[in-house]
């Protein structure tokens, strides 16, 4: 039931809803527990809702994080 | 008093039981008791039979139609046999479009002449408005046996070949239902097995086509009529990306979504390699692979391993109840 | 996103694991309460992996599927035999929960009555829009991740006046039953893994009693295998250095005020209450009803569904230890014999994120080993 998805905001109209792409694949979503989301964004989509939106820069420091990690670890063999 | 539940069409347990304790006993006989794909009669005939409620009876890349022509031929071809002839009935409602009806019909021809086979016998009932949902058909397929599975001669190093991408014909009928306002580049999967009946010829050990219950559950079962384990390796299974990603968005795990026009086989090691050559000729088998093979060293005899991307073992186990109703 | 699951990068965190456990006394036992994070840990072999590091995964009630005691299920099944004209709308796994009055799956619907499954709140809208002449009652369950959504729906069937709609609630609150379960002492945890979705609804805040009152470290963390091991080794930090806190891996999608819009739409439609709980029995303030303005909207006193609670798990199921981590799933004497995935005797075996059923699919291999 936590399954939650991230995913890039495709379409939203005035009453918050829209469509999210994962993947090529669209998919209705509501937008109503958000605020200031625009076309182009990432969220988490769960239950056909948007819950969260993804911060980019979180994401983009954690990725980077694990690269530093995978090169240590290519190393280490 | 005991009722029929729609659990028991839903190909899990109960069905299983429901085959297993009225159907196999009642109609004793030893042609029935194998319970394969088609039947295997005396005269070097195969015999099959099918019935088609899909909902909707139109979907990407195919309907009800080209569904009962496909089904019943592949049932056919991956049991042993050369599909030749077709029996076609029909239970229509009342109100259903004439139009809609002619698009069935037409598709049927279409299909027919694909997978080689003549429509020689039929039947066409209607009944009230309410009392059947637009169009069922049941189609019963007869073919000539050119080969039989071999179970008995898999022996570990064989390997797997599956000759597609999965889950196709299973999103499109998602996409038809307009579930969850679903969009996506993708078409059912439906289609003839035909290139591959030259391969009982050429060594092949065991085929089956990839319906309800998806791979895992077709391979599952084979695992538990061998004295081997199955392995397969979830890096070389061929996703399209419209199936990876509704199947990540909605939940659901790809190795158990029906397909209808893909098949896996188990082929010799040392032929391997030509057959894959041979099926990559055919134009919807272009991404066909060897996923794995049949093992005595990892997992106990008669288990389904999947090697996971992270490197760890899973065990698969059948699908125990439909996934989606009414697929095919 | 492909990194998080990447062999290299988990290998490496494996290792910064198995190195800070060795200075720890062990057994360490992290209890996670999300079905989500019991199936990444199973399916990527991670509990294996961790074991073998020295630290034990304890399952705990995060599915809300399993932990909606059997006399909810009873009512649903109550209303869509014996009412006409009934659509019940569920979520897939709830339809297969065996009771004694059979499961949803298996009953037969009254005339006229069916159930259809849905993946989102919105399509239990949509339903009595299109069926206008029958009753839709949207089963719904859920944590806080899934409850604003139900909250919105509900509040959207007000605006539009919709008479044949209502909800059947079965709705939790994550923070309420981790304290029932540190009070009880039944299991000495090291370190709690908050649920990464749950989270980025109620921020931080609400568990910051388990680190202040009960010293007992946690890491919020993400559902990839590397966020989850990120969260891990977070705890193991707290525990060594004696500072039990309130750690947010998963900050790509968690704030630490979490989504107060999402909150301030359960507050609007909902209000607390007491509510028994598979296993844990009753907690306080623990489950969710409509408020007032919203209760022409509640299935249970539209129809007049008896819910008499303690009535309880089919005999000998161990479903209500399990949730507490008292027993892992090949531990119940039932599991894999009497219960199955084909034919399951309790919840934890049915939901897709159920302790059991994960451990028959993804570890079982393991477990025969």
């Amino acid at each position: 039931m936590c399954l939650g998805i991230p995913a890039k905001v495709i379409q939203i109209n005035d009453s918050k809803e829209g469509k999210v792409d994962y993947l090529g694949t669209r998919v209705k979503t509501n937008f109503s527990l958000l605020e200031n989301i625009k076309p182009g964004d990432w969220v988490i989509v769960h239950a056909g809702f948007a819950i969260t939106k993804l911060d980019e820069e979180e994401a983009r420091e954690t990725l980077s994080m694990f690269r530093e990690m995978a090169k240590l670890e290519q190393r280490q063999r | 008093m005991k009722k029929i539940s729609l659990e028991l069409g839903s190909g899990g347990k109960l069905m299983r039981d429901f085959i297993s304790q009225e159907i196999v006993p009642r109609f004793k006989n030893p042609i029935l008791a194998e319970l394969s794909d088609a039947s295997h009669l005396p005269q070097g005939i195969a015999f099959t039979t099918d019935s088609y409620v899909v909902d909707p009876i139109f979907f990407p890349g195919g309907d009800i139609g080209s569904l009962s022509i496909n089904g019943t031929v592949n049932d056919l071809i991956v049991s042993g046999a050369e599909p030749k002839f077709i029996s076609l009935s029909f239970i229509l409602e009342e109100g259903l479009s004439f139009e809609d009806l002619e698009k069935i019909l037409n598709s049927i021809k279409e299909a027919a002449k694909n997978a080689r086979v003549k429509i020689t016998t039929g039947d066409t009932k209607v009944v009230r408005r309410g009392q059947g949902d637009k169009i069922y058909i049941t189609t019963s397929g007869v073919g000539r046996i050119v080969g039989r599975p071999n179970i008995q001669n898999i022996q570990p190093g064989d390997k797997i070949i599956l000759t597609g991408t999965l889950g196709e014909h299973s999103l499109a009928i998602m996409l038809a239902r307009g579930d969850f306002g679903l969009e996506a580049k993708v078409k059912s999967d439906c289609s003839p097995l035909n290139f591959l009946i030259p391969l009982w010829k050429k060594g092949v050990l065991w085929m089956r086509d990839i319906t309800r219950g998806g791979l895992a559950t077709i391979l599952s079962e084979l695992a538990e009529r061998i004295p081997h384990s199955l392995l397969i390796e979830e890096e070389k299974i061929p996703f399209s990306q419209a199936v990876r990603g509704a199947t990540e968005l909605l939940g659901i795990d790809p190795l158990y979504l029906a397909c209808e026009g893909r098949a896996v086989l188990v082929v010799p090691e040392k032929k391997a390699n030509p057959i894959l050559k041979e099926i990559r000729k055919e134009r919807q088998a272009k991404k066909a692979k060897i996923i794995g093979q049949v093992e005595n060293k990892i997992g106990k005899p008669g288990e389904l391993l999947l090697l996971t991307l992270t490197g760890g073992l899973r065990l698969l186990e059948p699908l125990t109840s439909e996934l989606l109703p009414r697929i095919c | 996103m492909k990194e998080f699951r990447d062999k290299q990068i988990i290998k490496a965190l494996l290792r910064d694991i198995e190195e800070k456990i060795s200075f720890l006394p062990q057994p360490v036992r992290v209890m996670e309460v999300c079905g989500t994070h019991t199936m990444t840990v199973h399916k990527y072999g991670l509990k294996t992996m961790l074991e073998n590091a020295g630290l034990e995964m304890i399952s705990g009630p995060g599915c809300p599927v399993c932990i909606t005691p059997n006399e909810i299920h009873e009512a649903a099944i109550s209303l869509v035999s014996k009412k006409r004209n009934v659509i019940l709308a569920t979520f897939g796994d709830m339809t297969r929960v065996p009771t004694r009055k059979g499961s949803l799956q298996t009953v037969i619907p009254a005339p006229g009555s069916k159930l259809k499954i849905i993946y989102s709140p919105q399509e239990s809208l949509e339903l009595a829009g299109l069926e206008p002449e029958k009753e839709t009652v949207f089963f719904a369950v859920g944590f806080e991740t899934t409850i604003p959504s139900i909250a919105l729906t509900v509040k959207k069937a007000f605006e539009q006046n919709l008479a044949n709609y209502s909800i059947l609630p079965a709705l939790w609150l994550i923070p309420a039953p981790l304290k029932s379960i540190v009070e009880a002492g039944e299991i000495k945890i090291s370190g709690f893994l908050y649920p990464g979705h749950v989270s980025s609804i109620i921020g931080q805040k609400p568990y910051q009693f388990i680190a202040e009152e009960y010293g007992i470290p946690g890491a919020i963390a993400g559902f990839e295998p590397a966020d989850i091991l990120l969260g891990i080794s977070s705890i193991l930090d707290q525990i060594k250095e004696e500072k039990p806190r309130v750690h947010i891996e998963y900050r790509r999608a968690v704030r630490p005020s979490g989504n107060p819009i999402a909150v301030a739409q359960m507050d609007e439609v909902l209000e607390r209450k007491d509510a028994c709980w598979r296993g844990l029995g009753r907690i306080p303030k623990s489950g969710l009803k409509l408020r007032k303005k919203f209760s022409a909207f509640d299935a249970e006193t539209k129809y007049q569904l008896k819910i008499e609670e303690g009535s309880g798990d089919l005999p000998g199921c161990r479903c209500g230890q399990v949730l507490r981590g008292l027993v892992s799933p090949p531990q119940c004497p039932l599991f894999s014999r009497k219960c199955n995935p084909d034919s399951p005797y309790g919840p934890c075996m049915v939901s897709f994120e159920g302790a059991c059923l994960v451990y028959y699919k993804y570890s079982r291999q393991e477990h025969k080993r």
